[in-house]
């Protein structure tokens, strides 16, 4: 198939058609609108099923509905919208089905902004409902990107029976890219014995996340952790750019906040300084190995997020004691150029820059 | 002569002894469905949605497939699963607490939108599993324990009169109201809940069924006194009847 121009909110929907879904219910919000505005044209040609929910709250359980009689759903939202999906992802997991989310984030909190962000980091892989679980999230840094992980996204639940998030800032939904959809993006669905489709000649499916019995529900929570286990092991994905050679800063960054750092480091490899980027592609389950192998080889580390500081907790918790680690953050829907970034890596070289701190930064600005 | 079975559990049933308190309809309206399901041969089509509530067990005590939904949620997964798999005959089974107040929003649009599936829905009047908080739909000066002095109107306004409600949007629907607290309700009850199935299987529209019920455990009256309070007190504020038929002009 040839490339195609695409917009990256287009390209998710297509992508998921692509992928064999044929059921999406969402609620409008910016700045991924273009994603349901898209799939009302596209769901009838394929006899699939499009539906305005009333709400987040309600369109994330009508996946609930659909995923538990057996078919691919996925939803697409930004920030506060997954606030509000957050019940019911807790359920989704707890019941263990298959669900695709792709949250397009904006600036907050609250009502924040509808500029690009990356501030929902912490609610994507540290669980954003209740309960003792973990969505599987991916960030992709391109419109290709996106494409190839919503499409691995229902390949990835459906393996796991685990909601999977595909996690993009504002700039991966609003830019056009030339794009490329894989052949045989259609995996065949797996069987699905636990499905509601009815009971005959056999007995009752109950999907459900509720054990009042202790012992029940330790097990399903230890199912989930074997789940959580298994991910763990086979399913962290990194990129290496220029981390495989020597080092003086190592840079952190996922999705396009990545691209941008990859441009500043080019740039700067140019004059000669020792500079690479890892990019966790999978933030939960997080790259901590190759993270702490690579930090233990740089002289200091830089994470750049647009946030105030998310994403950087998990590299402080993966690094190797004693590596000083740096933070730039920029938040709003302001994007740096490559280079802010690139000054940001030199003043860490020029140790002009102060690391974070066991105590935090106002203490050592004080 | 061979002897007939005139009698028996519904093949919709399981034989679990339910956790019901004793006097509670909560069991009686369970039958009611799976005798209707039974007869419309639906059983091994149907996809029921258990509450939040004190019915959050119903999977246990029906014989079909069953979801369990986050509270007030239940239409919601109704709509996905109905959606999904037309052919499937679905049922949200849900409470006041869970259907009036949590769930309104899912409730009303459900039905706006004319999903067609089914609502059983069990008005008791008060919040039962949560141990008797007033719900949207207690009645004035009742006293639950977030009411200690009854129901205040002025300050929590009147019961919400959900089937009346429903019957107000203009898409067609099926929306009867009935109760158990008598045989010969309960034969009525029985009529109007095949009634939404029989309209669900013809693929027609969104039916829902509000069922008076009661909660001894949780007014603080005996069985006996309960069914004469469904009487006394909620059927003057609740009529029963048909509200809406998808036979009416739009
Ligand atoms: C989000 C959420 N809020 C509150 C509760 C607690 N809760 C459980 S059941 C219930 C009320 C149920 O009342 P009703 O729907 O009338 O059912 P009944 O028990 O009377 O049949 C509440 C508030 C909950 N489980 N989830
Ligand atoms: S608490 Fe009330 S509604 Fe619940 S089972 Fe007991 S009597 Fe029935
Ligand atoms: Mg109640």
């Amino acid at each position: 198939m040839a490339k195609k121009l695409m917009k990256g909110n287009e390209a998710i929907g297509e992508a998921a058609v692509q992928a064999g879904c044929r059921h999406y219910f969402a609620y409008p919000i910016t700045p991924q609108t273009e994603v349901a505005e898209y799939l009302v044209r596209r769901m009838p040609e394929v006899d699939g099923v499009f539906l305005q929910a009333e709400s987040e709250v309600a369109a994330s359980n009508m996946l609930f509905g659909a995923s538990a009689a057996g078919v691919r759903t996925f939803t697409s939202s930004s920030s506060p919208g997954i606030s509000l999906m957050a019940e019911s992802i807790s359920y989704i997991a707890g019941a263990q089905l298959p669900v695709v989310y792709v949250n397009i984030m904006r600036g907050g909190p609250g009502l924040g902004g509808i500029l690009p962000a990356q501030s929902d980091y912490f609610q994507a892989t540290k669980g954003g409902g209740h309960g003792d679980y973990h969505l599987l999230v991916l960030a992709p840094s391109t419109v290709q990107e996106a494409v190839d992980h919503v499409i691995l996204a229902f390949e990835l639940a459906e393996k796991y029976r685990n909601p999977v998030m595909v996690l993009g800032d504002g700039m991966i939904g609003q830019m056009m890219e030339p794009v490329q959809f894989p052949a045989e993006a259609v995996t065949e669905p797996p069987d699905r014995p636990w499905a509601t489709v009815g009971m005959k000649n056999r007995p009752q499916n109950l999907i459900r996340s509720l054990f009042l019995n202790a012992d029940e529900l330790e097990a399903n929570n230890l199912e989930l952790r074997a789940k959580y286990d298994l991910m763990e092991r086979d399913e962290v994905r990194f990129e290496f750019y220029h981390a495989d050679e020597e080092m003086d800063v190592m840079v952190v960054a996922y999705g396009t906040m990545a691209r941008i750092a990859k441009t500043a480091i080019d740039a700067l490899r140019a004059d000669g300084v020792k500079v690479g980027l890892v990019r966790p592609i999978s933030l939960y389950p997080f790259p901590k190995r190759a993270v702490r192998e690579a930090a233990g080889r740089a002289k200091a580390v830089l994470v750049v997020e647009l946030s105030t500081g998310q994403m950087v907790e998990d590299v402080e918790w993966a690094a190797p004691e004693g590596v000083p680690i740096h933070f730039f953050g920029k938040v709003g829907g302001n994007i740096p150029p490559p280079e802010d970034i690139s000054e940001e890596i030199s003043k860490v070289l020029g140790g002009k820059a102060t690391p974070r701190g066991l105590y935090g930064r106002v203490e050592e600005a004080s | 002569m061979t002897a007939a079975t005139i009698f028996g559990t519904p093949e919709s049933l399981t034989d679990r002894v339910t956790h019901y308190c004793p006097g509670c309809t909560h069991g009686i309206i369970h039958r009611l469905v799976a005798e209707s399901l039974d007869e419309l041969g639906l059983r091994e089509t149907t996809v029921g949605i258990a509450p939040v509530g004190c019915a959050v067990l119903a999977y246990h005590y029906f014989a079909c497939d069953f979801q369990e939904a986050p509270h007030g949620r239940a239409p919601a997964l109704a709509t996905g699963a109905k959606r999904a798999r037309p052919d499937l005959t679905v049922f949200t089974y849900q409470g006041d607490g869970d259907l009036a107040s949590i769930g309104t929003a899912e409730l009303i649009h459900a039905a706006n939108r004319g999903e067609k599936f089914t609502i059983i829905f069990v008005n008791n009047a008060i919040y039962g599993m949560t141990g008797g908080q007033m719900a949207p739909t207690t009645m004035p000066g009742q006293v639950t324990s977030t009411s200690p002095a009854g129901r205040d109107v002025d300050q929590v306004g009147y019961p919400l009169r959900v089937a009346e409600l429903i019957a107000t949007l203009r898409t067609p629907s099926y929306v009867e109201r009935v109760s158990v607290h008598t045989p010969h309700h309960i034969i009525n009850a029985k009529r109007a809940v095949r009634q939404a199935f029989e309209y669900q299987k013809a693929g027609r529209c969104f039916s829902l069924v509000e069922v008076l019920s009661t909660c001894p455990t949780n007014w603080g009256l005996t069985p006996l006194e309960s069914l004469k309070w469904v009487e006394e007190t909620m059927l003057p504020y609740y009529p029963l009847g048909l509200k809406k038929s998808p036979d009416d002009e739009v």
